[in-house]
């Protein structure tokens, strides 16, 4: 008997150590540091050699489309009902297109997933019709938001990487559905990817990116002058700047000196730059996004009924900077204005 | 002679009949429970299981005791939907939060907005208190001090602190913890970045010295003790008044090696204080959080204790102070 405990306990840890070396999410070392803060800060960002490769293939680029002559005929001269494109050349337009059609439409539709093919100016496939705002707004990024896109820009590709719709969307969250007398926890109290996986809650972005709400919690005094935010505020705020963390795959640092998140002048020029990319998302979800919320169909709507809307990682993907910093704008004179170079 | 150096208990003492303690019959008679001995205890303890006494404020204990993570639990279940496999999958996670802020510190909460966690607070500390009350009352029965009912104080004094007294103080259930394994963590995570970080909170180092010190402590007095059990050194107290004897041994070898030793009685004195004073300090530090200071970094700044650092990179200023709401 005792024997066969002990058989049975020493069988018990060999399993669970051999179950915790295969199955836990391991970083591998070498773990590469690089240093951004003065010495004894902690302001390093990590990252292992596979970490490097996979976010290497998750930035690989598109095939590149031969540039256009914005000489010739105006695309308005040749097409009809064009409405946002109608700066450009025709082969500057038919360069778009052929954009387009690379880096959103399905490979095995093409043209055919906005167009009505025996009419391309007809308007009545909704695909289109979106199309059109998120040309707009492409071009709004290029143009208005370079405090926050710089000289890089955006494409289509920035986000849809060959998608239809971009991976990393977010929609409002269903609430609990748990009902009556049990507690509801305001949404707190279960994992998921945008959180982090921690306990915070599980939809970072409500009032957020779509709105304006205020995401600074920490006192501004030494001592108390009134009731400020609340815990629930803060882990509200947390969870947004883990959702943030993990669209760049940084972590706090990045930004902040973590001994004193609040302060500006201890942070990093990325911090000014990530402020202006939450004011740039708000942009980008009021005045593009949600006006399109009567065009999608019920496969493109979220759980309560809103259609998708972005955040951080619907560009960068996990990376500091979207392609790892590689601009395709550059290229695209048609899809970024003048400042764009 | 027995062999001490090992990772367990190598001998196991068993006497013919089970040990049923001092007191007459008619104090036994609280005691429940046929005593047997337990091979595998016996190589982390004492083999004898039983006989326990319980008592009126054991079992009453108890039940609040269940009760409460009752309602926990029963709370958390509801949030995933009844869902066993999800229960335990999502455990770690799952909370049991206190009202949100609008409800002040009014005690009647509608349950789902945190009524429940007011009552598990309640059931909790109702079971917690009751213990003591046994656990200081069964000391009294032997004909002992009270230190360990007032050790476990200190540790009662933390959590009303964290669950009750602060939040009353701020006027909001809503600043207390919640219940959960990991919500719990996150609440002191988000307690930290609200109130401009706590490791600059005077009080919180004092706790995290008294605390590694504890563990120091714990480690010197375990080895010295393991080290001289070749000469029975485990017998402490019987060993004080003789020469050469283990006691006198481990005192030489701290005399020796530091200087100074602590006397087989202080060595228990300092781990007692030390243990007491962690949860203790820490419960100021909390108490005052918020209450009285707001930021204890920028307090810390205030008075000489924050260092500054050198820039190594263009310091920045606040976007938001240019212009813009946020």
């Amino acid at each position: 008997m005792r024997n066969l405990v002990l058989l049975f306990a020493v069988a018990a840890i060999v399993l669970l150590t051999t179950a915790m070396l295969f199955t836990a999410g391991w970083s591998h070392p070498p773990i590469h540091g690089v240093q951004i803060g003065y010495r004894g800060l902690a302001m390093d960002q990590l990252s292992t050699n596979e970490s490097r490769r996979l976010l290497k293939l998750a930035n690989t680029l598109p095939d590149s489309i031969e540039k256009a002559s914005p000489e010739g005929d105006k695309a308005t001269s040749i097409y009809k009902n064009v409405k946002v494109l109608n700066d450009l050349s025709v082969d500057q337009f038919n360069r778009v297109m052929l954009g387009m059609a690379a880096w959103v439409a399905p490979q095995d539709q093409g043209c055919a997933y906005c167009h009505n093919v025996d009419n391309m100016a007809d308007d009545s496939l909704y695909t289109k019709r979106v199309a059109r705002v998120m040309l707009k707004m492409t071009r709004h990024i290029n143009k208005d938001w370079q405090d926050h896109v710089g000289m890089v820009g955006v494409t289509c590709y920035t986000c849809h990487r060959g998608q239809p719709v971009p991976t990393n969307i977010w929609f409002k969250n269903a609430p609990s559905g748990v009902a009556g007398f049990a507690t509801n926890n305001d949404g707190l109290g279960h994992p998921t990817k945008l959180n982090g996986s921690t306990s915070l809650s599980a939809d970072p972005f409500s009032g957020y990116l779509n709105g304006d709400g205020v995401a600074r919690v920490e006192a501004t005094h030494a001592l108390p002058v009134g009731y400020g935010a609340s815990i629930q505020q803060t882990e509200k705020t947390y969870a947004l700047m883990m959702a943030i963390s993990t669209s760049l795959g940084v972590n706090c640092t990045f930004c902040h000196n973590t001994r004193a998140l609040s302060q500006w002048p201890q942070s990093t020029q990325q911090r000014v730059t990530a402020w202006r990319g939450i004011r740039m998302t708000r942009d980008l979800n009021s005045n593009y996004l949600e006006t399109l919320a009567s065009e999608w169909p019920a496969n493109r709507l979220g759980p309560m009924g809103d259609g998708p809307k972005l955040y951080c990682a619907t560009c960068h993907q996990g990376a500091p900077k979207p392609l790892l910093g590689v601009s395709l704008a550059k290229d695209w004179p048609e899809l970024g204005g003048d400042g764009v170079h | 002679m027995s062999v001490y150096e090992n990772v367990y208990t190598q001998v196991q003492i068993r006497p013919a009949h089970p040990e049923f303690g001092v007191g007459d019959h008619l104090i036994a008679r609280e005691r429940i429970g046929r005593p047997t001995f337990e091979y595998w205890l016996g190589f982390i303890g004492n083999a004898q299981i039983g006989p326990i006494y319980l008592g009126g404020l054991g079992v009453a204990s108890l039940v609040f005791g269940f009760f409460a993570i009752e309602v926990i639990g029963l709370n958390m279940l509801a949030s995933v939907h009844w869902s066993p496999i999800q229960f335990v999958r999502q455990l770690p996670w799952l909370a049991l939060e206190p009202p949100k802020p609008q409800y002040g510190i009014s005690p009647f909460v509608p349950m789902a907005d945190g009524g429940w966690w007011l009552l598990a607070g309640f059931l909790l500390t109702s079971s917690i208190i009751l213990w003591w009350l046994r656990m200081y009352t069964r000391a009294v029965a032997l004909g002992l001090g009270t230190h360990t009912a007032w050790a476990f104080a200190a540790a009662i004094w933390l959590y009303l602190v964290l669950g009750f007294i602060r939040p009353l103080l701020m006027g909001h259930w809503s600043e207390a913890v919640p219940f959960g394994i990991f919500p719990h963590l996150d609440w002191t995570a988000a307690f930290s970045l609200r109130y401009g970080n706590l490791f600059y909170n005077p009080f919180h180092m004092l706790s995290i010295a008294f605390l590694y010190g504890s563990a120091l402590l714990f480690a010197m007095h375990g080895a010295t003790i393991l080290s001289v059990g070749r000469y029975g050194g485990e017998r402490e107290v019987e060993q004080m008044l003789y020469r050469g004897t283990a006691a006198e041994r481990a005192a030489l070898f701290w005399r020796w090696t530091m200087g100074f030793n602590a006397t087989m009685e202080s060595i228990h004195r300092w781990a007692w204080w030390f243990a007491v004073l962690c949860p203790l300090t820490g419960g100021i530090g909390i108490l005052l959080t918020g209450t009285v200071v707001d930021n204890w970094y920028l307090w810390a700044v205030q008075h000489g204790v924050a260092p500054s650092y050198p820039h190594v990179f263009p310091p920045v200023v606040d976007p938001a102070a240019t212009g813009g709401p946020q």
